[in-house]
């Protein structure tokens, strides 16, 4: 029948064009096969980490995610589940100082960790610099991406300061510089649906020159 | 995600015996693509050994002038070690133009070499995929190919290697250093690490189960102009459609090698003897023989150009 194969053609085209639009950072995300069973539960970990400067600790399915844990657990709903693979940086905490994607990470393997969340960098009252500064350069306009782009943010300018090369780095055995180009490089594992980006680097630029 | 059980390894041997002992077990090293893939079902380990405190963190000279990498180190430390930066610079301009800033503070040095392709039907369990279940068919062939491969490939599977960082090491005639359970060691250099797909695309290296990478090893440096040159969808980011990797002496001698184009880092030695006389040159020996389809055909122009572009930097 011609509508059977008309509806096949539109579905043919609807698969390349998701093809397509993953395959510019990964790979299309698919739902989990519906055929198999779901498995049966493992036994709860305990785990011991630190959030914003507080111990706290957790029992968890081993299959909780740093992401699930701040958010379901903790109710430290700051940080953003967006894509939850890797490919948005809405999930972006600080792990010893080190800004990490939460969504690929599993909670039971931060044992002792020190974990900073946008909660832990400033409160409403008393802003982080690089919170204000996103509030001054309207660095944001839905706000979803935000928490991640400001702990992420902080951390790059903090791997400039500490010599972490980028790929738009001429020499590779100089210092990098707070620079437009090096800060939109550095970021650039931070997707906004919004585009923000251009208000976004001018906050970073602020913070970063009042640090100079 | 299938549930599994967790734990963290005190030793190296411990951690082989593991996972030896169970087929169904797994190392986790970053995290960064086990969990993608086991979030969507496509791996489905039954147990994970977390290999973060075997003390494989370390960068240390070697006795021949070259450099040891703790299996563990991260892409960040690899890529800012000031040695890697001085005497290995096309390894750091690979890793920096891999993943993101998050990601690379996570990958490893053996998670990054042992990441699966990223061919769009691999990542979906709806779709034939032999590599995912061995014999069920490959979707890619007569389907949507632009970012797969075009040498190298076989008939049940025609995806790429798709990592940057395993480019440079072939430049470079890394080695990748394993123990077994048993306690057996090898050394294995990184040009026979990746398996080409033939009849057994499911098998993506020549790791045995419940091998541990512990270092991967780079002989002493090579002097010459260190490039990486990657061509993406987007400026940052991305996974290469081709990357080029070369190592350029002041004579016009080197070598090279592509990403983005086959199973495994694609270096032919008789076409680096082939750079003093140009990119076209160097490419026409090293993708002699290439299959590619109509959606990739354009990876073969491409990597002349991106090489040539290389060439010229280097006389700059
Ligand atoms: C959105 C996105 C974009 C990306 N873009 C790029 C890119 O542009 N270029 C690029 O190169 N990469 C890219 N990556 C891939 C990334 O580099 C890899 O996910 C990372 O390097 C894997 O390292 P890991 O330590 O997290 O590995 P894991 O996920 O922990 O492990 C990967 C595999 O290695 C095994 N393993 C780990 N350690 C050992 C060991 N010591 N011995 C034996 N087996 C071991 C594990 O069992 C597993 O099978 C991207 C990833 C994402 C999510
Ligand atoms: S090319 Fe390989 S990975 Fe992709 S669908 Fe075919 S068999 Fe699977
Ligand atoms: S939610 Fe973690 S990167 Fe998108
Ligand atoms: S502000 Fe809306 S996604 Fe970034």
């Amino acid at each position: 029948m011609p509508e059977t194969s008309e509806l096949e053609l539109s579905r043919r085209g609807v698969l390349t064009a998701g093809a397509a639009t993953a395959a510019l950072v990964a790979a299309p995300v698919s739902a989990a096969p519906m055929a198999i069973a779901p498995s049966p539960p493992t036994p709860a970990m305990q785990v011991r980490f630190k959030v914003n400067g507080e111990r706290r600790e957790l029992s968890l399915d081993p299959r909780t995610t740093l992401l699930d844990a701040l958010r379901e657990h903790l109710h430290l709903t700051g940080t953003k589940k967006g894509c939850d693979h890797g490919q948005c940086g809405a999930c972006t905490v600080m792990v010893d100082g080190v800004r990490i994607n939460s969504c690929l990470s599993l909670a039971v393997m931060h044992e002792g960790d020190e974990i900073t969340t946008i909660e832990g960098l400033g409160t409403p009252d008393k802003l982080h610099p690089m919170q204000a500064a996103f509030v001054k350069h309207d660095g944001y306009q839905c706000g979803y991406c935000t928490p991640g782009q400001i702990c992420s943010a902080v951390a790059v300018l903090d791997e400039i300061k500490r010599g972490v090369p980028s790929h738009v780095q001429g020499d590779l055995t100089a210092k990098p510089t707070a620079t437009n180009v090096e800060m939109r490089e550095r970021m650039s594992g931070n997707i906004c649906r919004c585009g923000a980006y251009s208000n976004i680097a001018e906050a970073m630029a602020e913070v970063a020159g009042a640090k100079a | 995600m299938r549930a599994f059980t967790y734990e963290r390894a005190k030793d190296a041997s411990a951690a082989a015996r593991a996972v030896t002992a169970n087929p169904a077990a797994k190392f986790i090293a970053g995290g960064t693509n086990l969990l993608d893939l086991m979030k969507i079902e496509v791996e489905t380990p039954t147990h994970l050994v977390d290999v973060q405190d075997l003390g494989f963190d370390k960068i240390e000279a070697t006795r021949e002038g070259g450099l040891r990498i703790g299996a563990l180190v991260t892409n960040t430390n690899l890529a800012a070690e000031e040695r890697v930066r001085r005497d290995y610079g096309v390894l750091t301009r690979a890793i920096v133009a891999g993943a993101s800033g998050q990601l690379r503070n996570k990958a490893s040095t053996a998670g990054n070499l042992l990441q699966r392709t990223r061919c769009p039907y691999f990542y979906d369990t709806n779709m034939a995929c032999n590599k995912r279940k061995p014999g069920s068919g490959c979707a890619a062939i007569g389907g949507y190919s632009r970012q797969l491969g075009v040498i190298g490939v076989s008939d049940s599977c025609i995806a790429t290697f798709p990592g940057d960082m395993a480019v440079a090491m072939r430049v470079l005639d890394a080695v990748v250093e394993t123990v077994d359970a048993t306690g057996q060691r090898r050394s294995i250099p990184i040009a026979d690490f990746h398996r080409l797909w033939g009849d057994k695309p499911e098998q993506d290296t020549v790791l045995k189960q419940g091998e541990l990478i512990t270092a991967v090893t780079l002989p002493k440096p090579l002097g010459g102009k260190h490039f990486y040159e990657k061509v993406r969808d987007r400026a940052s980011y991305a996974y290469a459609l081709v990357s080029v990797a070369a190592v350029i002496q002041p004579d016009g001698t080197g070598r090279v090698a592509f990403g983005g184009v086959a199973p495994r880092p694609w270096r032919v030695e008789a076409a680096d003897a082939l750079l003093p006389r140009g990119a076209a040159a160097v490419t026409a020996r090293a993708f002699q023989g290439a299959t590619p389809t109509k959606d990739n055909a354009f990876k073969l122009p491409l990597a002349t150009r991106a090489l040539a572009s290389v060439l010229a930097e280097a006389k700059a």
